[in-house]
C-alpha cells in the first residue's frame, strides 16, 4: 500500500470501498482461467468494434462475388481460405463479431429488463403474485430455450431479428428464477424491515434496497447468457431459421459450409471455432466474476 | 406422502396447460398464412379457401383454441401439412429415435462425468482437476452442430472408423419393431450385427449430445464430493481404518450422488432440445429432426406436437426426480 494514495482526502474518505475493490481486482487477477476469458472477451469486443476497419477484405461482409477466387485454401493472402463466391473467410468471420455482439447484447438486455423486474416483484411482495409470476416462468422454463425459439420463429418467419425476438422471448424467466430467490432471501432482513419503518415506499425498498443487493448474481449470469445466446443465435442461423447467408454471421457461414464438407473444411472450421472461442470467454469471465462477487453459490 | 404426489401430479397438469396455451399463443400470432403455404405456390384463391375450411383455419380465435385444447386431451395434435399425416403419428414414429439417442447421451453422461467429476475432487486443486474443470467449461462452449461437423470429419471421413449419419446403412434391413429403438430391438431379434451397426451410428451424435450433460455432472459431483469428503464421518470411517479407496467410492460417492440426479432430470428436457441440432448434423430421424424440417417449410402443427411432448418429458421427468429424492434421502421424506 503506498503513502501517497492513502494520504489523499480522497483516498481516506473511501478506504473501506478502495479496499475492497483491491481485493476484488487481486483476486480476479490471480485466476488464469479468468484472465484468459478476459482477454478473449476483449478481443471479441474489439473485432467487432473495429473489425471493418482492420480486415484486408471488408468488402466481402456483405458477400460480394469474386468467382476466380472461389474455394481456396487458407493461405498468405486469405489467412482463412475463401467461401464458395470468393470471399475472404478471415474478413467475414472477423466482421460477423459485430452481428454476435448485437445479438448477445440485445438477448441479453430484453431479458433482464423483462426478468429483474418480475423477479423482483414475485420474491418482495409473495403471495398471489409470486404464485402467478413463478407459474408463468415455470411454465417457459419446462421447454428447452432452443425448442421454443424454434417455435416461435416458425411462427414468425424466419431471419435475424425474428430469431432475437424468439430468443428474448424465451430468455427471460432465468432472470426471474435467480432474483426471485434472492429478493425472497432479503425481504426479512432487519434493514429491508428498518427502511420500510421508517415510512420508505415498496417502491423505494425494492430501487435501493433490495435491487442493489441482487446486482452480482445477475452480473455473473449475463455474463454467461452472452455467450449462451450467441451460441443459441448462432444455432438458430445453421438450422436455416436465423441470420440468411450471405450476411455475415457464424451460424449461417457453417450452415452453407457444411455442404462444402469434407474437401472444403476450411469453410466450416474457421466460424465455429470463433463461436466456440467467444462462448468459451464469456462462460470463462462469469465463472471468474461469480468466484470474486459473489463466492456463496460458485459451488453450483 | 399421498398428498404430496397428489399435489405434484395436480401441478403438472397445470402446467401442461399452461404450455398448450403459449403453443397456441405461439401459432395463432403467426403474420405468415399456412393455408396458402399448404395450398402451394400455384395455388387458386379457391383451394386456399377450401384448405382453410378444412383445416379449421377460417373459424374465430376463441373457437379454434377450444377445438385445439380439446383435440390436444384426446391426443390430436393435428395433421401435418408436410406429410400429410397425423402429427401424433408422426410423434410416435419420431420419438423412439430420439428417445434411444437421449439415452445413450444421459448414459455417457453419467459413466464419465461422475468419475472425472470425482477424480477432480480427490485430486483438487492438482493438474488433472485443472484439466478437468477446463475441458467442462468448454464442452458448454463448443457449438454442438459445429463439433458434431469436426467429429463427421475426423472420426467418418478422415479414419473411415465410424459412419457419418443415419441410423443404420441402407442396405441393412431394421429389426423387427418391437421399441422403435433400434438398439432394443435388434437386440430382441437376436441380430448382433445390426446392433453393432446401430452403435457405431449413436456413437458420435450420442458423444455430442451428452457434452453439456457431462460438464455438468462433472462440475456438481466435483463440488459435492469435495465437501463430503471433509465431512466428519469421512474422517470418522478413514480413523476407523476404512481404506482410502472405499471411503471415496462407497461412503462419499453415496451422498455426492443425489445432485447429480437433478442434474439428471434437468438435463432430461435440454438433451431433447438440443437434438433439434444434433438430428440435424447427423440425419438422425427423430422428432428434432422432424422439428427442423417442419419449421423450415413454415408447417407449425408438427412444431408445437414436438414442443409439447418435449415439455410433457421435461415435466413427468422432473416430478419422477423428486419423488426418487424422497425416496432415496429419507432427511427429505421427513421435512416434507
Amino acid at each position: 500500500m503506498s503513502i501517497g494514495v492513502a494520504s489523499s482526502p480522497f483516498a481516506q474518505r473511501h478506504a473501506a470501498k478502495l479496499r475492497q475493490a483491491r481485493f476484488f481486482v487481486w483476486s480476479f487477477t490471480r485466476s488464469p482461467s479468468t484472465m484468459l476469458g478476459l482477454g478473449i472477451v476483449l478481443v471479441f469486443l474489439a473485432l467487432a468494434a473495429f473489425g471493418p476497419a482492420i480486415v484486408p477484405y471488408p468488402g466481402d461482409a456483405g458477400g460480394a462475388m469474386n468467382l476466380g477466387n472461389r474455394l481456396k485454401p487458407p493461405s498468405a493472402a486469405h489467412w482463412f481460405g475463401t467461401d464458395e463466391m470468393g470471399n475472404d473467410l478471415f474478413s467475414r468471420v472477423v466482421i460477423a463479431s459485430r452481428t454476435s455482439l448485437w445479438v448477445g447484447l440485445t438477448i441479453v438486455g430484453i431479458a433482464t429488463l423483462v426478468g429483474v423486474p418480475l423477479g423482483l416483484a414475485a420474491g418482495y411482495f409473495g403471495g398471489w403474485v409470486r404464485a402467478t409470476i413463478m407459474r408463468v416462468t415455470d411454465i417457459f422454463l419446462s421447454v428447452p430455450g432452443i425448442v421454443l425459439a424454434l417455435a416461435i420463429v416458425a411462427a414468425l418467419g424466419s431471419g435475424i431479428l425474428n430469431g432475437i425476438i424468439a430468443l428474448s422471448i424465451v430468455w427471460w424467466p432465468g432472470y426471474v428464477r435467480l432474483v426471485d430467490a434472492k429478493a425472497l432471501a432479503l425481504r426479512n432482513e432487519p434493514f429491508v424491515e428498518a427502511a420500510r419503518c421508517v415510512g420508505a415506499s415498496h417502491a423505494r425498498v425494492l430501487a435501493l434496497h433490495i435491487l442493489p443487493n441482487c446486482t452480482s448474481p445477475i452480473i455473473v449470469k449475463a455474463s454467461m447468457d452472452m455467450g449462451l445466446a450467441i451460441l443459441a443465435a448462432a444455432s438458430l442461423g445453421f438450422i436455416g431459421l436465423g441470420a440468411k447467408p450471405p450476411a455475415p454471421e457464424w451460424g449461417a457461414m457453417i450452415s452453407v459450409a457444411r455442404t462444402y464438407m469434407p474437401n472444403w473444411w476450411w469453410y466450416s472450421v474457421f466460424p465455429g471455432f470463433a463461436i466456440y472461442l467467444t462462448v468459451l470467454g464469456f462462460n470463462l469471465l462469469g465463472d471468474g466474476l461469480r468466484d470474486v462477487l459473489d463466492p456463496k453459490s460458485s459451488r453450483s | 406422502m399421498w398428498a404430496y404426489i397428489a399435489r405434484r401430479v395436480a401441478l403438472t397438469g397445470l402446467m401442461l396447460f399452461g404450455l398448450v396455451c403459449v403453443t397456441f399463443t405461439v401459432s395463432n400470432v403467426a403474420p405468415s398464412d399456412p393455408a396458402a403455404l399448404a395450398a402451394g405456390p400455384d395455388a387458386t384463391r379457391d383451394m386456399v379457401e377450401t384448405i382453410r375450411r378444412e383445416y379449421g383455419l377460417d373459424r374465430p380465435l376463441h373457437e379454434q383454441f377450444v377445438r385445439y385444447v380439446s383435440g390436444v386431451v384426446r391426443g390430436d395434435l393435428g395433421r401435418s401439412i408436410v406429410t400429410t399425416r397425423p402429427v401424433v403419428q408422426d410423434l410416435a414414429r419420431f420419438f423412439p429415435a430420439t428417445l434411444e439417442l437421449v439415452l445413450l447421451s444421459m448414459t455417457l453422461g453419467v459413466a464419465l462425468g461422475v468419475p472425472l467429476g470425482m477424480m477432480s475432487a480427490v485430486l483438487k486443486n492438482r493438474a488433472p482437476d485443472h484439466l478437468a474443470r477446463f475441458v467442462a467449461v468448454s464442452l458448454v462452449a463448443l457449438p454442438a452442430f459445429w463439433f458434431g461437423i469436426l467429429l463427421q470429419l475426423f472420426f467418418s471421413i478422415w479414419l473411415e472408423w465410424l459412419p457419418t449419419s443415419g441410423r443404420l446403412d441402407l442396405a441393412t434391413a431394421p429389426p423387427p419393431h418391437v421399441s422403435g429403438m433400434l438398439l432394443l430391438d435388434s437386440l430382441i431379434a437376436g441380430q448382433g450385427a445390426t446392433f453393432g451397426q446401430a452403435f457405431a451410428h449413436a456413437m458420435l451424435p450420442a458423444l455430442v449430445l451428452s457434452f453439456p450433460c457431462l460438464a455438468s455432472i462433472l462440475r456438481v459431483n466435483r463440488a459435492e464430493m469435495i465437501e463430503v469428503l471433509s465431512a466428519d464421518y469421512v474422517t470418522a470411517a478413514r480413523a476407523h481404518g476404512v481404506s482410502r479407496l472405499r471411503v471415496i467410492c462407497v461412503h462419499a460417492l453415496r451422498n455426492a450422488m443425489l445432485p447429480t440426479l437433478a442434474i439428471i432430470g434437468l438435463r432430461w428436457g435440454w438433451m431433447l432440445g438440443s437434438t433439434v441440432l444434433v438430428e440435424t448434423v447427423f440425419d438422425w430421424p427423430g422428432i428434432g429432426l422432424y422439428a427442423v424440417s417442419s419449421a423450415i417449410a413454415g408447417d407449425f402443427k408438427p412444431v408445437m406436437g414436438v414442443t409439447l411432448l418435449i415439455g410433457l418429458n421435461f415435466m413427468v421427468v422432473n416430478l419422477i426426480v423428486d419423488l426418487l429424492y424422497g425416496v432415496l434421502d429419507p432427511r427429505l421424506r421427513a421435512g416434507a
